[in-house]
């Protein structure tokens, strides 16, 4: 288990949120950090911990299928993203980079910006507010690639 | 048992007779798509992955479009990481400035009936436009495939959406997908296939087919696909296989669900600022004032597109505080309208025509919005910020009812 903040954001987040096109053209990732939710919570980089939470509720992630979404997010040192869906897209995307996203019908309702969560991946289970929310397991296939540490891990594995 | 197009086209890809929704199964690609904005990203995970060489530089495509021409320093830094990348690989299908992504992968006959295709763009679900089972990826998968031709693929239910009769006059396919958009939700379709039916869509050219393909990803869909028929193999200029043919529905398929809709319901319809699956009656909100037309983009920058702009805007002219701003999606595109006349129609009623490409669509290239502007747009997407600032509004619309707007200087309908 790991104790993180959560940092809560609404229903069809779409990646324009969060990472805008004007900074994809930054050259890399640790740059355009620093601008990730910045039309939602401009001071969003500097206040997320390492270990800390994004939680979302339906179709997180929509929109364009820029992988830099998941790798904003993961550079800040994001642990996980709980939410009650995500699109497709992104949610490939977070596995083949190593960022865990867990599907939740419950807890995002329930919790709000600034509390703590603790969250099991290897069981699936998140705790907040004292309450424990049981997660949806992914399939054994995405299981592999994420606790390979991603896609790259994983196929240099396979070699 | 019968199955879908989407589920047949799989089968095959994998060398066998059917599969089952929710299987994961390895596909062979038959054709990637990699676009400029990507392209440093691509090439760097390609490299990190110990990778030497592009499995079959034939079934590679580089397109550079969001980022031309530059409107910034470092696009030329895009440009130039793709070009040393075509170069060290050998790769042939390298297009700089001949137009969007989406509208050359079928245009220049890049994508067949039946192909297994990804890109690295959301709206690589396009090409279903031509029977096609293609989607948008990450750049990590892009440089696996890249580097070993191959995917994994969740074989996707599939939801059948089914369209009888004839489009009432001034309603066009965008109009179509925005209100099946608004039907489903924003995501309603997600992990699914959506197969387009019925004797309205038969009727339909490829071009307005592709409008609804490209829109499919606003409801979520992993992919989109018609039929494949006599338009489609005419628009690929190709004579059909028996397994082409084969690409239709099997009546005793399994779908998750069939909507039934019939074709003298459609109205003008717009998607309100800003979500893809807020749908509103072009005439609920006639009158609202507009600062700005976009008429271009994959989702309906074609031929057809703008002679239909240019069928309601000949001999007027676009309203004083408005700036028309029309982007042809392809090079062969602004040919054709120019040879018909329609650029001459769209320049004199005021039209600021632009070079071919992404264009203003993803918030770039000349005429993005300031704070409080409200726009009216043809492309797919209204998110806050996508052509200007987080306050600008972006409305929806289909090519014919945006240029009613630009004349009226207002929401209209056409």
């Amino acid at each position: 288990m790991s104790v993180g903040k959560i940092f809560k954001f609404h229903n069809d987040l779409d990646t324009d949120q969060i990472i805008a096109s004007q900074y994809l053209l930054l050259p890399n990732i640790d740059e355009m950090k620093g601008h990730t939710f910045e039309s939602l919570d401009p001071d969003f980089p500097e206040k997320v911990k390492p270990g800390d939470y994004v939680v979302g509720g339906e179709n997180f992630g929509c929109g364009s299928s820029r992988e830099q979404a998941p790798s904003v997010l993961k550079a800040l040192g994001v642990r996980a993203i709980v939410a009650k869906s995500f699109a497709r897209i992104f949610y490939r995307n977070a596995i083949n980079i190593g960022l865990p996203v867990i599907v939740c019908k419950d807890l995002p309702d329930a919790v709000q910006t600034g509390d703590e969560m603790d969250l099991s991946l290897t069981e699936g289970v998140a705790v907040a507010n004292g309450v424990s929310y049981t997660c949806t397991k992914l399939p054994e296939y995405m299981q592999n690639i994420l606790s390979q540490g991603g896609l790259i891990a994983s196929l240099n594995k396979e070699d | 048992m019968g199955q879908t197009v989407i589920e047949k086209i799989i089968a095959h890809n994998v060398g066998r007779t059917s599969v089952k929704p929710g299987e994961i199964v390895t596909a062979k690609v038959d054709r990637v798509m990699l676009d400029d904005i990507m392209m440093p990203f691509i090439v760097g995970k390609f490299q990190e992955m110990g990778f030497d060489k592009v499995w079959d530089p034939d079934k590679v495509v580089m397109i550079y479009d969001h980022l031309v021409p530059a409107s910034q320093q470092d696009d030329v830094r895009h440009y130039k990481v793709g070009d040393a990348f075509a170069k060290e690989q050998g790769l042939k299908h390298v297009h700089r400035s001949d137009g969007i992504c989406h509208q050359l992968m079928t245009e220049a006959g890049y994508v067949k009936p039946g192909d297994v295709v990804f890109g690295t763009d959301s709206h690589t679900t396009t090409y279903g436009c031509v029977g096609a089972f293609s989607t948008g990826i990450g750049y990590t998968e892009m440089a696996a495939i890249l580097g070993t031709g191959e995917l994994w693929v969740k074989v996707p239910e599939t939801i059948r959406v089914e369209i009888e009769g004839e489009l009432p006059a001034g309603v066009m396919s965008k109009d179509v997908i925005l209100r099946l958009i608004g039907d489903l939700g924003a995501d309603g379709a997600t992990y699914r296939a959506l197969e387009f039916a019925g004797s309205t869509v038969e009727h339909m050219t490829v071009a307005s087919r592709m409008t609804m393909t490209n829109m499919a990803i606003e409801a979520g869909a992993k992919c989109a696909v018609f039929a494949t028929d006599e338009k489609t193999a005419e628009y690929c200029g190709i004579r059909l296989s028996d397994f082409q043919k084969s690409l239709g529905g099997d009546a005793d398929a399994v779908y998750e669900k069939v909507l039934r809709y019939r074709a003298e319901d459609f109205v003008p319809v717009m998607a309100c600022p800003s979500q893809v699956d807020r749908i509103r009656n072009v005439s609920e909100l006639e009158g609202t004032p507009i600062d700005q037309v976009f008429i271009g983009s994959c989702t309906n920058g074609r031929l057809e597109d703008l002679a239909a702009a240019a069928e309601v805007l000949k001999g007027k002219k676009v309203s004083p505080f408005i700036r028309l701003i029309v982007t042809p999606a392809s090079r062969l595109v602004y040919e054709q309208a120019d040879r018909q006349g329609i650029l001459r129609t769209l320049v004199e009623a005021g039209a600021i025509v632009t070079h071919p490409g992404c264009g203003l669509c993803c918030g770039r290239a000349g005429g993005i919005l300031s704070d409080y502007e409200r726009v009216v747009a043809t492309n797919n997407r209204n998110f806050l910020g996508r052509m200007g600032t987080s306050k600008v509004e972006i409305y929806l619309a289909s090519p014919r009812t945006a240029a009613a707007c630009a004349v009226a200087g207002k929401i209209t309908m056409a």
